[in-house]
């Protein structure tokens, strides 16, 4: 078997990847090797077209190919190596390798002092929401509809349903009526937006799309090619009113119904996975409970900013460097991070007590809108950490930095509170 | 005339009520700061978007070039602009901010690559 001997291996080219292998590579790791299974860096960034990305990070509105190039040519410039067409079938960590297949050298072993997860995620489908009726052809998730149409030049229908006003499915209702189609509706289960504000008002109210909130498609008609939907609106409970059930033509149906990190490798490698985000547990270094492997961006959580997927990578690429390099931080004490009032989850989800001061920023997303909230981090009754937000929401991250040298007892409990 | 504006400058989403005519603002109610009211202004007046789409590269069908507006586009012509780019391919290779149509539409705004293909 060919072998390759480096420092950090990162597995994924995608931000994630990109943005920890930068970041390893000037923390001082001599051999950073990138591997990723398509034939071009950049991961989905490459179909993302659309404006938006680097609002925080470039305090500029760029487009995903904007985005990745400026890392693409960071990677070149600092000498960042890349194996290309490689798909990564097992991460050992006992052996501290990953072995991957590739047309060029067949099967490869690399070998690596410290190994970073960054595979991302993908999409939940009509199988996973279970959604009754015929399987005729023009059927899509809105990213691989978004692949074909951006990266593919093949146009996937011309008149439109989308399930779920995610972010990705809402980008789509606009690309394909710039591209002639006719979105019908977007029809959402939840009572809310599952994506951003700004994504309704560029997506969906400039070109008219009707977003039919806490209603849902309960049956998919036609024989070789969709016909139409069934479309009813949802009780309390979620469950379909079926007696106001009404049926919609069209010849195309996108979902837009969520993501999964996408963690076989790391579940093989018994890396311990969080139940709520299905990602790896990891504390603020993105160390997961393995203490050679690392993970970041959409493999742990899923974000909705690029912007916090390069700041956490970042994270992982240093502190993998500095595992290689044998300098990490010297751990003193775990401290588990805990969810109180309206948290649903935190990333990270302990905390090392170490022999620096660090100030860590802690991402979490509510439960359930709200106006007027203070999030707080605290220990015991001890505030160590506060914040005001005019209104939270689950599809938008919030944080708090916490500064480690505050944190008394074993947890901290991070909780949005209703102000009065 | 009266128009009710959804803020996108921050995830805040303050819905702001604006009214006024073509040119002039008279009162502008439920914003939360400054960046607002320049916000629900300029968007009352000419609204503007940055447009993205794809252009087709001469010679091969398999693949696409990225495109945007360099700066934003007043949004009642995007469709417009859209029927031009349709009608457009580039030749390779190209560089990222190459322009690939000048002043689209007479909108002050060039078309440009989004990324390098070489």
């Amino acid at each position: 078997m060919y072998n390759i001997n480096c420092d950090v291996a990162v597995i994924g080219g995608g931000p994630a990847g990109l943005a920890a292998a930068i970041a390893a590579k000037k923390e001082g790791a001599e051999k950073v090797l990138i591997i990723e299974r398509d034939e071009s860096l950049g991961g989905i960034l490459q179909q993302c077209i659309h404006p938006g990305f680097g609002l925080t990070r470039f305090n500029e509105e760029l487009t995903g190919p904007e985005y990745y190039s400026r890392f693409t040519e960071e990677v070149s410039s600092l000498g960042v190596e890349v194996l290309l067409n490689s798909m990564v079938l097992e991460v050992n960590d006992s052996e501290k390798t990953v072995i991957c297949v590739n047309k060029e050298y067949g099967m490869t072993k690399v070998v690596a002092k410290s190994i970073v997860l960054a595979m991302g995620c993908r999409e939940r489908t009509r199988a996973n929401i279970v959604t009754p009726g015929t399987r005729p052809a023009g059927i899509y998730t809105a990213g691989s509809a978004q692949r074909l149409i951006n990266r593919q030049n093949i146009m996937v229908g011309k008149k439109i349903v989308i399930l779920g006003s995610g972010d990705i499915g809402m980008i789509m209702a606009r690309r394909m009526t710039l591209e002639g189609a006719n979105v019908v509706m977007v029809v959402e289960l939840m009572d809310y937006l599952a994506g951003l504000t700004r994504n309704k008002v560029q997506c969906l109210d400039d070109f008219n799309i009707p977003l039919k909130t806490s209603h849902t498609i309960t049956k998919i008609v036609g024989d070789k090619r969709v016909e139409g939907v069934y479309v009813a609106p949802v009780d309390e409970n979620k469950k379909p009113i079926l007696e106001k059930e009404e049926f919609v033509a069209c010849d195309t149906v996108l979902f837009s119904v969520g993501l999964i990190p996408e963690n076989e490798l790391s579940k093989n490698a018994e890396v311990e996975i969080c139940p709520v985000t299905n990602g790896p547990v990891v504390n603020q270094y993105m160390q997961t409970s393995k203490e050679a492997i690392f993970a970041c961006g959409n493999v742990v959580h899923v974000n909705d900013l690029v912007d916090n997927v390069s700041a956490e990578s970042e994270q992982a690429g240093k502190y993998a460097a500095r595992l290689a390099m044998g300098s990490f931080p010297e751990k003193e004490k775990e401290i588990a991070v805990k969810t109180g009032r309206n948290v649903r989850y935190t990333c990270p989800h302990k905390l090392i007590k170490s022999n620096e001061n660090e100030k860590v920023n802690l991402y979490f997303r509510v439960l359930a809108p709200e106006k007027s909230v203070k999030l707080i981090a605290r220990c015991g009754e001890e505030i160590i950490s506060s914040k005001k937000e005019y209104r939270v929401n689950p599809g938008e991250m919030n944080n708090l930095c916490i500064e480690t040298a505050k944190i008394s007892g074993n947890e901290i409990v991070i909780e949005a509170l209703k102000e009065e | 005339m009266e128009k009710e504006i959804i803020c996108t400058v921050c995830p805040r989403g303050c819905h702001i009520k604006v009214v006024g005519d073509d040119k002039n603002v008279q009162s502008l109610e439920g914003y939360g700061c400054k960046r607002g009211v320049d916000y629900a202004t300029a968007e009352f007046i000419s609204p503007v978007r940055i447009l993205t789409t794809t252009v087709k590269i001469d010679g091969n069908d398999a693949d696409l070039l990225p495109v945007r507006s360099n700066k934003p586009l007043p949004k009642d012509k995007l469709f417009e602009c859209m029927e031009i780019i349709r009608k457009t391919s580039v030749k390779l290779p190209i560089k990222q901010y190459d322009v690939v149509i000048s002043n689209i539409c007479d909108s002050g705004a060039d078309i440009v690559a989004s990324k390098s293909v070489l």
